[in-house]
């Protein structure tokens, strides 16, 4: 009987969390789900038709590849196995297939691929120093941190209803942050490269890892007074480090660096042409901007200060990805964009080089770094928040 | 209670896991002429909307039915409108009484309340029937709960009412009358029957009577209609049981075809007498020692006995005798656990006809998982956990060797999930042979059959024995 209970791996109450919500997640593969799921679909079946060097040109369907090579090389080793599932989702001129079978594929191996977010939850949770409170379970600050990161309902509705593969994805964000607290800064570092070649958003944070990975590991040292000890600088640390991130990005981009397809992978990977904001606009900077410019054109058109011949007819509220002008305010280029997120991001920069905390620190410079390109970031998706949010959990629960 | 917030938790998880069952296929989705249960429902809609309540029971001819348009009616919008209708109703009725029935429990913990609150809650069998084929089992098991409530704490009256309600709703729930008539009976002798026990006598007789002849008061009109309706409730002509069902004539069958050979008033008689010859002891038991333990008991027993031994049937007639189980799960958490698997497993042909396999297989993960976190079940398996002590002390004084309950009973739970796990996996990945097209659901009905039986035999056990330490121990409510 005891064999049992551990084989049911319920004498643990993080077990219990995480196959509590594998259940829930398995439950939820009947709901609806977005045109991401042939997005993906249609991924599987391009890079498990056709060769290396029509990966980044194939355009078919209207969802191109437009992640970093290795989510790519993920998504050819998965059609590996769908193909036991249903061959028929492989072919890339089957758009908007959907079988019962495509479908439970498809969510299992999302559901599946949650196991290294689940990994990276309990190693977070092993940074955290839970003495201090009480024997009550529920306010113990490890439980706490694990319900509101492994049932977080944003990720939940996001993965599993939606249908994306975030869930590993900030599981290897958060490892990199756990190897960094537990002063594993190399394996931090190879983590986050890894996971910069799966989804090239993740560079809204790159800032943050630099700059406290050149402050706080290349310099091995403080003067008693928190400040830089320019002597204390290490060559081999800051080698080692451009070392694992050139491998890394030599592994991922060299194939295409190979058959000169770079620019046409960059192309993919910053669809610039796609516009200030997505077809449903990010609660973002921009979208105020927006709203307040639509705001002004109707005032101006009452008052007769516009000529309503010159408003440009695309609508940015028409729920279509496209580029347009503005009619009152100055247009907004990529490079202002850019200009306004390193103006946000500087102060916190500005703490984590002039005054490291550490790892805490790091986090919290982490947090705001996500939050800031969320703001001022150039075609951004609701979806980022959750780049911000999950960190900032963390972040909370250390100061419990 | 302190401690809300956590009620409100388990509530929510318990609609979670519901709402997103009823997103999955119902009875007879596609699947014309006869469609299921969820066109059962939209057609009684239709009529109770559309006729004048004399008409409501006059369903003789068939071709009226092939003259409303809206038959076989199904959309996705309309599939909405079901499956909240499912959901308000059990909000209304059974989880509120599910919730208050686990704050009233005395003598544990209000983690072990809210824990009790959500097993229950998370109980497979009622939230496949009910949001996955589609019933509206909730509105008469609700009612019931409120009945055994409202008894339990001594508010008779109002839980007779709910009970009234309850079989009105659904007749079904006539498997707890005796249960229910032999405690206020009980009640009743022990205040004397010539002072309080009679007014309560007489109270409750007429509350009862009241509430019949309300709900009944539309169809009183003609004699012809009642009949009508009797006839339509209690359908006799069915025959000893319709398709395959865990109970002793179904099994029974499979060896002698018991339903050719005997003709069918040898088959009625047979079936009643197995039936109240079962039960008796309980409730004659409960009739001389009133108590709210022993009224669950009954319950259990006394549902579990008309399953088994009826007339007529169905298999989700077993969640009438779910539901007892629910409530005494706090007090035999290892036997309610087992009791409730058995129940799901034996529903599994039903569920997989309607395309119910992947939620059924989780929610059950879930229950069992909820279950063996809250209560610890396989730490409570000695013989005063398992409340067998005083039965295990009588049968020593014959056989001073038997010490090895526990250990049998273990076993038994060992070979019975393993051969349940075997049967689903069967099941659901090879077909059956071609002279026998039945075998996998036969040898289901059969298998839970034999679980049921142990299971009628382990609840009358506690039942009697329980004499002896009742009058010592203090009342537990």
């Amino acid at each position: 009987m005891a064999a049992l209970t551990i084989a049911t791996g319920t004498g643990n109450w993080f077990s219990a969390l995480a196959l509590g919500v594998t259940l829930l997640k398995c439950l939820l593969i009947p709901t609806y789900h977005s045109t991401d799921f042939e997005v993906h679909r249609n991924w599987l079946a391009i890079t498990h038709s056709l060769p290396i060097s029509q990966w980044y040109y194939e355009a078919t369907s209207e969802w191109t590849l437009d992640y970093p090579p290795f989510f790519a090389w993920f998504e050819y080793i998965l059609s590996h196995v769908a193909k036991y599932f249903d061959q028929e989702m492989l072919n890339v001129h089957n758009l908007n297939y959907s079988s019962s079978r495509t479908l439970l594929f498809q969510r299992f191996s999302v559901i599946f691929m949650d196991v290294l977010f689940v990994y990276a939850v309990r190693e977070c949770c092993k940074c955290i120093d839970g003495k201090k409170v009480g024997k009550e379970l529920t306010e113990k600050p490890k439980f706490i941190l694990s319900v509101l990161l492994l049932w977080n309902f944003g990720l939940l509705i996001v993965d599993h209803i939606h249908f994306q593969y975030n869930g590993f994805l900030f599981g290897l964000m958060l490892l990199s942050i756990a190897r960094l607290f537990q002063k594993r800064h190399m394996e931090g570092a190879f983590l986050f490269a890894v996971l910069l070649h799966f989804k090239h958003i993740y560079l809204y944070v790159a800032p943050a890892y630099g700059v406290y990975l050149l402050r706080s590991y290349c310099f091995t040292a403080n003067k008693p007074d928190g400040s830089i000890r320019w002597k204390s600088f290490s060559f081999v640390r800051v080698i080692s480090l451009g070392l694992v991130v050139f491998l890394v990005s030599a592994l991922s981009l060299g194939p295409f660096l190979a058959l000169n397809q770079l620019p046409q992978v960059f192309s993919r990977l910053f669809p610039f042409k796609r516009g200030l904001c997505h077809a449903y606009w990010a609660p973002n900077f921009w979208a105020l901007y927006n709203a307040l410019d639509k705001v002004l054109s109707v005032i101006g058109l009452k008052l007769k200060f516009l000529d309503p011949n010159n408003i440009p007819k695309a609508s940015m509220t028409s729920g279509l990805v496209q580029q347009f002008q503005h009619t009152v305010l100055p247009s907004v280029t990529p490079l202002a964009t850019l200009i306004c997120t390193l103006i946000a991001i500087l102060p916190s920069i500005f703490c984590l080089w002039f005054k490291p905390q550490g790892p805490r620190g790091f986090l919290r410079c982490l947090t705001l770094c996500a939050l800031s390109s969320f703001m001022f970031g150039w075609h951004v998706h609701e979806k980022a928040i959750l780049l911000a949010i999950l960190p900032m959990r963390i972040g909370k629960n250390k100061d419990v | 209670m302190e401690k809300w917030y956590l009620m409100t938790v388990v509530v929510l998880i318990g609609l979670t896991v519901r709402w997103t069952v009823s997103l999955n296929s119902y009875s007879g989705a596609g699947k014309p002429p006869m469609f299921g249960d969820y066109e059962a429902q939209r057609h009684w809609q239709e009529i109770t909307f559309n006729l004048p309540v004399k008409q409501w029971a006059k369903f003789i001819n068939p071709d009226w039915i092939a003259l409303h348009t809206s038959r076989g009616y199904e959309s996705q919008a309309h599939k909405l409108f079901m499956r909240t209708t499912v959901l308000i109703a059990d909000l209304l009725i059974y989880i509120p009484a599910v919730v208050l029935y686990c704050c009233c429990l005395k003598e544990i913990s209000t983690k072990k309340k809210i824990a009790n609150a959500l097993c229950i809650l998370l109980y497979p069998g009622l939230i496949l029937i009910d949001y996955g084929h589609f019933q509206y089992n909730s509105v008469s098991l609700g009612f019931a709960l409120w009945g055994v409530l409202g008894i339990s704490c001594d508010c008779d009256l109002l839980g007779s009412l709910a009970f009234c309600l309850a079989i009105n709703y659904k007749q079904m729930e006539l498997y707890h009358a005796l249960p229910f008539f032999c405690f206020l009976l009980g009640k009743c002798f022990k205040k004397g029957l010539k002072g309080k026990g009679f007014v309560l006598l007489v109270k409750l007789a007429c509350i009862v009577v009241a509430s019949f002849v309300l709900c009944w008061l539309p169809f009183f009109t003609e004699r012809e209609q009642t009949l009508q309706v009797l006839r339509r409730l209690f359908p006799v002509d069915r025959g000893l049981f319709e398709d395959k069902v865990a109970n002793i004539w179904c099994s029974f069958n499979v060896f002698l075809k018991i339903k050719d050979i005997l003709p069918r008033h040898i088959q009625l008689i047979m079936s009643f007498c197995s039936t109240f010859l079962s039960l008796l002891p309980a409730c004659i038991k409960l009739i001389l020692q009133p108590s709210s333990k022993g009224f669950k008991f009954t319950l259990v027993s006394c549902a579990l006995s008309f399953f088994l031994f009826s007339f007529q049937v169905h298999e989700k007639s077993i969640l009438l005798v779910s539901l007892p189980v629910c409530l005494v799960l706090s007090e035999i958490p290892f036997m309610s656990t087992w009791f409730l698997l058995v129940s799901t497993f034996s529903m599994l042909p039903l569920l997989l006809k309607d395309e119910l396999l992947m939620p059924s297989v989780v929610t059950t993960m879930a229950f069992f998982i909820a279950c063996v976190t809250s209560f610890s079940i396989f730490e409570k398996t000695s013989e005063e956990e398992l409340q067998l002590k005083s039965f295990s002390i009588s049968v020593r004084k014959y056989l001073p060797c038997f010490t090895f309950l526990s250990r049998i009973i273990q076993y038994l739970f060992l070979i019975s999930v393993i051969t349940m796990v075997l049967l689903t996996l069967m099941t659901v990945t090879l077909d059956p042979p071609q002279k026998l097209p039945d075998l996998f659901s036969v040898l289901v009905c059969f298998v839970s059959c034999l679980n049921f039986l142990f299971f009628l035999v382990y609840f009358n056990i506690i039942i009697m024995w329980d004499s002896k330490s009742g009058r010592n121990q203090k009342k537990i409510s």
